[in-house]
């Protein structure tokens, strides 16, 4: 997030796309609920009539894979009205004239036929954005996980420049993470591009500091990505894989592609508090000790990084992540020891500029700090891009809608599109392990329109099979108004009636994210 | 903002204009019981003031004012422990224990009830005023906690917090009088309601009306409270886990930048993975098909050669980890490392695109 969660309550209005906010993080959708209470408008763009639909001032019920399209149509009647903000443009951004000149002939009318939405709909939320005083936009993997992700989020990035709203306090662009820790996870390094803080490996200076702290000679060649390892492993180039904490194996797009890649590696070790589905593939398993037993920090979707403290001990003969990784560093020779989490993170800080002036007894005694946080006596920072952007100049990247990779045809009729639920988290290892939850969301289902259900002659709770190009499931209908007629929702979560059996594997050509949002597939009666 | 002077119990306090007579006690060390007041709310005049446990005397007013949602004006001496407060306080603990049970040998809330704290700090056993008590059947209903209106007290903090701040408006307050108390729609049980169980209700009950179901027993002097960050979603809740003999048995808020208090269902009841009996225990190692039990030594050894053996007879690149968006940042920043440093290569990545 550029800005900070509790800065919502003060934004003039909040336009919510890709995100179903009270499911997937529901004390920021607790927030936004409390801000509209207080007077905030509230924009929602979703293919499915989520909980804030009700709460929202205007609802653009898109098509899936429609993102580009709609937030064009807004930018281009903000334009034609004048509504943008020209000072802020003038001072603050370049390239404007090639975002005025992608949206020349591309008006709300097209926008709103393209995404199945009312273009008086669309002129509402722009005015209503626009006109706004301060004005935050909040999104999550629905804007992400398309072929045109990268571009959908550089799209959304445009009309806040447009309307002035980056720099500023209660406004800019909040993508909402999806894990604890995704966050950190990148600011740490986990990225085949990028050393901790998004220091790039091919820098021949960032190559030379770290290997001068770390003692050893690195490759400054950037590596695979996430996708690109399970496709390597699946020609059986990829001979060692090491997975910690991840399960793949519910996780990724197009399933029996991923069992294949993982009994093609020679060799996987797989680390993780469960024996996973991806654990059961593995040639060592290693046990590790849940958050509840180890010390650390966790960095939020706000960029807030707070402290993970052990409240029992390692069950069993289990132990935390760092200290297995610190054995197996030993063992591959480089030698340095740590006695605590603490001292990791000491070394973290000597090599990471953003987290520079972090440390335990800081987040001891403020509780959490927001990086960046250069020094000792840096406050943190509650929001990016304060007085001037970050680069110098806030670039426009103008794109134009593209349709995405797989459309209905004859055979497969409708769009699919999935998701989370409240009731779970990410592939269950955790929460399907919890009675209560199990019991209120017990299995995987597909949510159908109410004349889609007739057309099939399906009532509520009758088993389907739902079928992509990849595969075919069986699972329990859900008949809700809450979708189009065109459109089908499935819940990622489940191993049994995984939607990722289904999921269309074409990625994002620049940050390699497969296509989750939108497939093709058909729905037949059992 | 203007500084107004006032005097609590003969000591004077400077305070911005807009405070509670709660939050000046406070600053010079006076403590002022309450029971409804919310810390929550910033608002004093959100406040429900509905119980009365916090009254406190005003000089030049009549009556006795709630501390915690009265504004302090300039020059107002105030007494918080005059035989008249002492009194009126009383009198409200035995009001309220008059439609109470007495069975605090085995409530659940038992060492963390406020009404039994009040009860103990102002001598009170059983009620003055004997008669006539409510008596509704248990709401076990939704899947995570209970709800005994026989032992509410009629605060409103579960109705403020449900519409208020977790937003969800499942609950209201109905009927007047005696009979008041907390209703879902139409008087049914929560599962008939749109309660989404955050249990942000059952952290902040005051009593025993609202408690969390739980598959352990334990009283709640017996748990240690260990303040982390929930392991669930990005928003980075803080929550205190409640330990009972190496085993969590509980989750609380508290009070964090990001989440002011509030929990969702997962992160205040999604607990029971981290003693589950199915967690890996020891290391695992593939002998003819199977996965069997291992050492520490075992496992470490066969991975460090077959590491070194690929690099030998593959390259670097033959080589791959997947780090976790679920760990730490220290085991982040070290999973890399090791990738980088210890396989020689930069094919690491996570999921953060899943």
């Amino acid at each position: 997030m550029t800005n900070s969660i509790d800065e919502l309550m003060d934004s003039g209005a909040i336009f919510i796309t890709g995100s179903n906010t009270t499911e997937g993080h529901p004390v920021i959708g607790a927030k936004i609920r409390r801000a509209k209470a207080k007077g905030t408008k509230i924009i929602v763009a979703e293919p499915r009539k989520i909980e804030l639909a009700a709460d929202a001032d205007v609802f653009l019920q898109i098509t899936p894979g429609t993102n580009i399209a709609l937030y064009n149509g807004m930018m281009s009647y903000i334009i034609s009205e004048g509504l943008q903000a020209a000072e802020y443009i003038k001072e603050r951004t370049e390239n404007y004239d090639e975002l005025v000149a992608t949206l020349a002939d591309f008006t709300p009318e097209k926008a709103a036929e393209i995404c199945g939405v009312s273009a008086e709909d669309i002129k509402s939320a722009a005015r209503m954005y626009a006109q706004a005083p301060k004005a935050a936009i909040v999104y999550a993997m629905g804007v992400t996980q398309h072929t045109t992700g990268t571009e959908g989020v550089m799209t959304l990035s445009n009309l806040a420049l447009l309307c002035g709203n980056i720099g500023i306090e209660s406004g800019g662009i909040n993508p909402l993470r999806g894990q604890n820790n995704v966050q950190g996870a990148c600011d740490m390094g986990g990225l085949p591009g990028t050393y901790p803080a998004y220091q790039s490996v091919a820098n021949p200076e960032i190559k030379a500091k770290f290997e001068k702290a770390w003692g050893v000679e690195l490759s400054d060649k950037v590596g695979l990505t996430l996708t690109e390892i399970v496709h390597k492993a699946g020609h059986g180039d990829i001979k060692v894989l090491y997975i910690m904490g991840e399960n793949p194996m519910v996780s990724d797009p197009d399933l029996h592609h991923v069992e294949e890649a993982l009994k093609n590696t020679e060799f996987l070790i797989v680390q993780d508090i469960f024996l996973t589905e991806t654990a059961q593939l593995a040639d060592v398993v290693l046990p590790a000790a849940s958050f509840a037993e180890k010390d650390g920090t966790f960095s939020n979707t706000e960029r807030r990084v707070q402290r993970v403290r052990k409240a029992i001990k390692p069950v069993g003969n289990c132990k935390p992540d760092w200290q297995i990784l610190m054995d197996l560093l030993n063992k591959l020779g480089i030698e340095k020891r740590y006695a605590s989490a603490e001292e990791v993170f000491n070394e973290i800080t000597t090599v990471t500029p953003s987290y520079g002036g972090i440390s335990y007894e800081r987040l001891e005694e403020l509780g959490s700090l927001q990086w960046p946080c250069p020094t000792p006596d840096h406050a943190g920072t509650k929001f990016l891009h304060s007085g001037k952007v970050a680069r110098g100049l806030g670039l426009f990247k103008p794109a134009v809608y593209k349709p995405s990779a797989e459309l209905p045809d004859a055979d497969y009729p409708y769009i699919m599109t999935t998701g989370r639920v409240l009731y779970h988290y990410h592939t269950r290892t955790m929460t399907g392990k919890v009675d209560g939850l199990n019991k209120l969301s017990p299995a995987s289902f597909v949510e159908i329109n109410p004349a889609l259900a007739e057309k099939l002659g399906v009532t509520d709770g009758e088993m389907v099979a739902v079928s992509t190009r990849r595969g075919q499931i069986e699972v329990a209908a859900k008949v809700t108004a809450k979708l189009k007629e065109n459109v089908i929702f499935m819940p990622f979560h489940f191993a049994v009636g995984a939607a990722n059996v289904l999921t269309n594997t074409a990625l994002d050509p620049i940050a390699k994210i497969p296509e989750y949002k939108v497939c093709a597939a058909s729905v037949k009666k059992i | 903002m203007s500084m107004l002077t006032i005097t609590i119990d003969g000591q004077a306090v400077e305070m911005p204009a807009g405070s509670t007579i709660l939050a000046a006690a406070k600053k010079v060390g006076i403590d002022i019981p309450t029971l409804c007041q919310l810390d929550m709310e910033k608002q004093f005049n959100q406040q429900s003031a509905a119980c009365r446990i916090c009254v406190v005397e005003i000089e030049k007013r009549r009556n006795l004012a709630p501390a915690c949602a009265t504004s302090i004006m300039d020059g107002m001496v105030i007494k918080t422990d005059s035989q008249r407060v002492i009194e009126a306080r009383k009198t409200v603990l035995h009001l309220m224990l008059s439609d109470h049970p007495l069975d605090c040998l085995t409530c659940e809330k038992a060492g963390a009830c406020k009404l039994q704290d009040l009860c103990y700090q102002y001598g009170i056993e059983v009620s003055d005023y004997p008669g006539l008590r409510n008596d509704y059947p248990l709401d076990a209903s939704n899947e995570f906690y209970t709800r005994d209106l026989n032992k509410c007290v009629a605060c409103r903090r579960c109705v403020q917090v449900c519409t208020n701040f977790q937003s969800t408006k499942a609950i209201a307050f109905g009927d007047r009088g005696f009979t008041t108390h907390p209703v879902a729609p139409f008087d049914k049980g929560m599962s008939d309601s749109t309660c989404v169980s955050c249990g942000n209700c059952v952290s902040v009950c005051p009593v025993g009306a609202l408690l969390s179901k739980s598959k352990e027993k334990f009283r709640s002097w017996e748990v240690s409270k260990v303040k982390t960050t929930c392991s669930y979603c990005g928003v980075g809740c803080q929550m205190n886990l409640l330990a009972k003999e190496n085993k969590v048995v509980g989750v609380e808020p508290m009070d964090g930048a990001s989440n002011s208090s509030l929990l969702c269902v997962k992160g205040k009841y999604g607990f029971n993975f981290i003693n589950h009996p199915d967690r890996l225990k020891t290391p695992l190692i593939r002998k003819n098909g199977e996965l069997v039990e291992a050492t520490w030594d075992e496992a470490y050894g066969l991975i460090a050669d077959k590491v070194k053996a690929t690099k030998a007879e593959y390259g670097n690149d033959a080589l791959a980890g997947l780090t976790s968006a679920r760990v730490t940042n220290e085991e982040n920043y070290l999973f890399q490392k090791l990738v980088r440093a210890g396989f020689g290569t930069n094919n690491v990545d996570h999921c953060a695109r899943l």
